[in-house]
């Protein structure tokens, strides 16, 4: 077994039906506050008229990762980015089955330049001047698990500070009946492999075998969970918002669970 | 600045293509520079442009036990996996190291969404018909997914859906992982099948050819789309490692434009020099670069302008795109396998299918193919978003 991969989390974002925010969403979890009306993801990092026209993939992933790039106080032209989604922008692909199978030559170029995966990575990098790399990943179900995976070795490899967002949107059309996601949700972090005592740490190990989840006992949060694969990261959420040691398992591949020690702040 | 790494062992590969399935047929076709693009007749309403297919994936269906996963995209994977002994060396490494320690870790831009498209296509009812209710297929993880299960495989799983740098940027993936120990050996590659989205969705931003791709000549109209399959099984090195060796990449961002690429080629600069510094070599080290070279105007205009001002003459470069069609996320894969073939063979591909050099062309373009040795050659992927990937190979023994 190999040594854990050892990240602070230095930033949080997040949106989810209910709560607009990090900041929100840590009131629900604290109980000071219910979960309210949906609310359109605030992509303030995008320029006015590129957020205007904005798929929803992009608004969603870029609203919660400037949450957490600012949280963090890092310049986001300089952090590398991995941008993760089981299904990506499905309202697209919807779309574009629907059209290609009826009138092919009247595809929308700028639908078609919007559906590819990496699109929220190529506006948000865009919009932040950021040279670094970038990535767009799918795990599919396990996509959350997947993709904190990588970003967490990316830090560490790399000596890095990564953001990592995961995002999934609520199933379209034929195609949603497959995918089976019945919500959008999106969450982000930024993390950092150098130590920092005002910052959770999360130690990460890749262990064998998918253990299931376990309900947090919170009927709205165990809801948003089950809504789509990024929403598995509710149970890490959740330990984050309340800041307090404790050990969890989120599935990262067929038949592989990454073990977490979330290690509070003293 | 990335730090150099230790390079790791390219234990086996393989690709097919339009040029044929396995390496003999590519090695055959680059070296008698003969291309594999054919006048399209994919789809139901074929477009008026070039492309390259493969072959008998209509007559060519998976396995029983993995009929779930059967489609276009998944048969070409399968068809590539079944060529040059891979899929023994991928069993040898699940049996050597365990099947949590291998990782499955792949590129592609559309995935198996071919079916998805042919669901539409027959809806039933207004749902996808019966025999297309298979959720494993309508996702981009289609083809990662289908690959670790054929193998039984429970390490990390990951698709890299970045587009045309898709199957390129794997090989990062897996040198991270397994230089902190996650893994101990990694399935990188990629595979992008022809599809509507793809045909119609280029012919829609008017990038297509009406004929076959001309990368960096001077007329070129645009790129002619392909499909391929292609894999590698990266290890650590080991003192009876005979395979050749991946040394360096980088991957960095435009930051400029969704479709087009940043007009000094900023990005990809950034890609090589990361990929320079992680391999530590120079530019004049290098023998050959296979360029991304899609016969788009901006693409082309930019990488030629890079290559003319940042290597000798002396280093030989070209686009093979000329040969398979642009295969958009397994072209990283593709076109790795090429290389790695230019540097076993000491042969030069040509830069197919131009006949009027662009001339903002360097002294580094292999107009014809060459005999030349190759003991460190570089792959270049840049892809929609301003996403860019340099690979860096080298021959044992070399960075001397």
């Amino acid at each position: 077994m190999s040594a854990a991969l050892s990240v602070w989390v230095k930033g949080v974002g997040l949106w989810a039906p209910g709560a607009t925010d990090w900041d929100a969403f840590c009131e629900i979890v604290a109980g000071r506050q219910a979960a309210g009306s949906d609310g359109r993801p605030v992509a303030d990092v995008l320029p006015p008229n590129e957020r205007r026209r904005a798929p929803e993939s992009v608004l969603l992933a870029a609203a919660v990762a400037g949450q957490a790039v600012r949280m963090s106080g890092l310049d986001a032209a300089s952090l590398p980015c991995v941008f993760a989604s089981a299904h990506g922008d499905q309202t697209i692909t919807d779309y574009m089955c629907a059209t290609l199978a009826d009138t092919p030559t009247e595809l929308s170029p700028t639908k078609f330049h919007n559906s590819v995966h990496n699109a929220p990575a190529g506006y948000w990098t865009i919009a932040t001047h950021c040279h670094a790399s970038s990535s767009a990943v799918s795990g599919g179900e396990t996509t959350f698990g997947a993709g904190l995976l990588e970003a967490a070795t990316l830090a560490v490899a790399d000596d890095s500070d990564v953001l990592l967002a995961s995002y999934d949107l609520a199933g379209a059309g034929p195609l949603g009946e497959m995918t089976a996601t019945t919500g959008p949700f999106a969450i982000a972090v930024v993390l950092s492999p150098r130590a920092d005592a005002t910052a959770i740490r999360l130690d990460i190990t890749p262990s064998p075998g998918n253990s299931g989840t376990r309900p947090t006992g919170n009927a709205w949060l165990d809801g948003v969970a089950a809504s789509n694969p990024s929403a598995q990261a509710i149970p890490l959420a959740h330990a984050l918002a309340v800041a307090r040691s404790t050990a969890l398992r989120v599935a990262a591949a067929r038949e592989l669970d990454i073990h977490v020690d979330v290690e509070g702040v003293a | 600045m990335p730090h150099p790494m230790p390079p790791l062992s390219i234990r086996a590969y393989t690709a097919t293509s339009a040029l044929g399935r396995g390496l003999e047929a590519h090695a055959e076709a680059l070296h008698a520079s003969r291309g594999g693009l054919t006048p399209n007749d994919f789809s139901s309403a074929p477009l008026d442009c070039w492309i390259g297919r493969v072959a008998g994936l209509e007559d060519a269906p998976l396995p029983p036990e993995l009929a779930q996963w059967d489609c276009r995209n998944n048969r070409l994977a399968w068809v590539a996996l079944s060529q040059d002994g891979f899929m023994e060396a991928v069993r040898d490494a699940r049996e050597r190291y365990g099947a949590s320690r291998v990782a499955v870790l792949l590129g592609t831009s559309t995935s198996s969404i071919g079916a998805t498209e042919e669901g539409y296509r027959r809806l039933d009812h207004g749902r996808m018909p019966e025999d297309l209710h298979r959720p494993v297929l309508h996702t981009p993880h289609s083809l990662a997914g289908f690959v670790a299960a054929a193998f039984d495989l429970e390490g990390p799983c990951l698709t890299v859906a970045t587009a045309c740098s898709s199957s390129a940027k794997v090989f990062g993936n897996a040198e991270r992982m397994i230089r902190l120990g996650l893994i101990d050996a990694a399935v990188v590659g990629g595979t992008d099948t022809l599809c509507d989205s793809v045909l119609f969705g280029f012919n829609s931003l008017e990038l297509v050819s009406g004929e076959p791709c001309r990368p960096f000549d001077a007329n070129r109209s645009g790129i002619s789309i392909g499909e391929a399959a292609g894999f590698a099984l990266l290890e650590r090195v080991t003192d009876g490692s005979t395979g050749p060796l991946l040394i360096g990449y980088g991957e960095a961002s435009d930051a400029h434009h969704m479709s087009t690429p940043h007009p000094e080629g900023l990005g990809a600069e950034i890609a090589l020099r990361d990929a320079l510094v992680r391999a530590g070599i120079e530019a004049g080290d290098v023998d050959y670069i296979n360029l991304h070279g899609t016969a788009s105007q901006k693409n082309d205009e930019v990488e030629a302008a890079l290559v003319a001002r940042s290597f000798p003459a002396t280093t030989r470069a070209s686009s093979t795109k000329g040969f398979t069609g642009h295969t958009l996320g397994a072209a990283g894969m593709l076109e790795a396998a090429i290389t790695l073939l230019a540097m076993r063979d000491g042969r030069i591909p040509a830069n197919l299918g131009a006949t009027t050099p662009d001339p903002l062309c360097g002294p580094q373009m292999a107009w014809t193919a060459e005999q030349h040795e190759v003991r460190i050659a570089l792959s270049n992927s840049f892809g929609f978003g301003g996403n860019n990937a340099c690979l860096a190979f080298a021959q044992v023994g070399e960075p001397a």
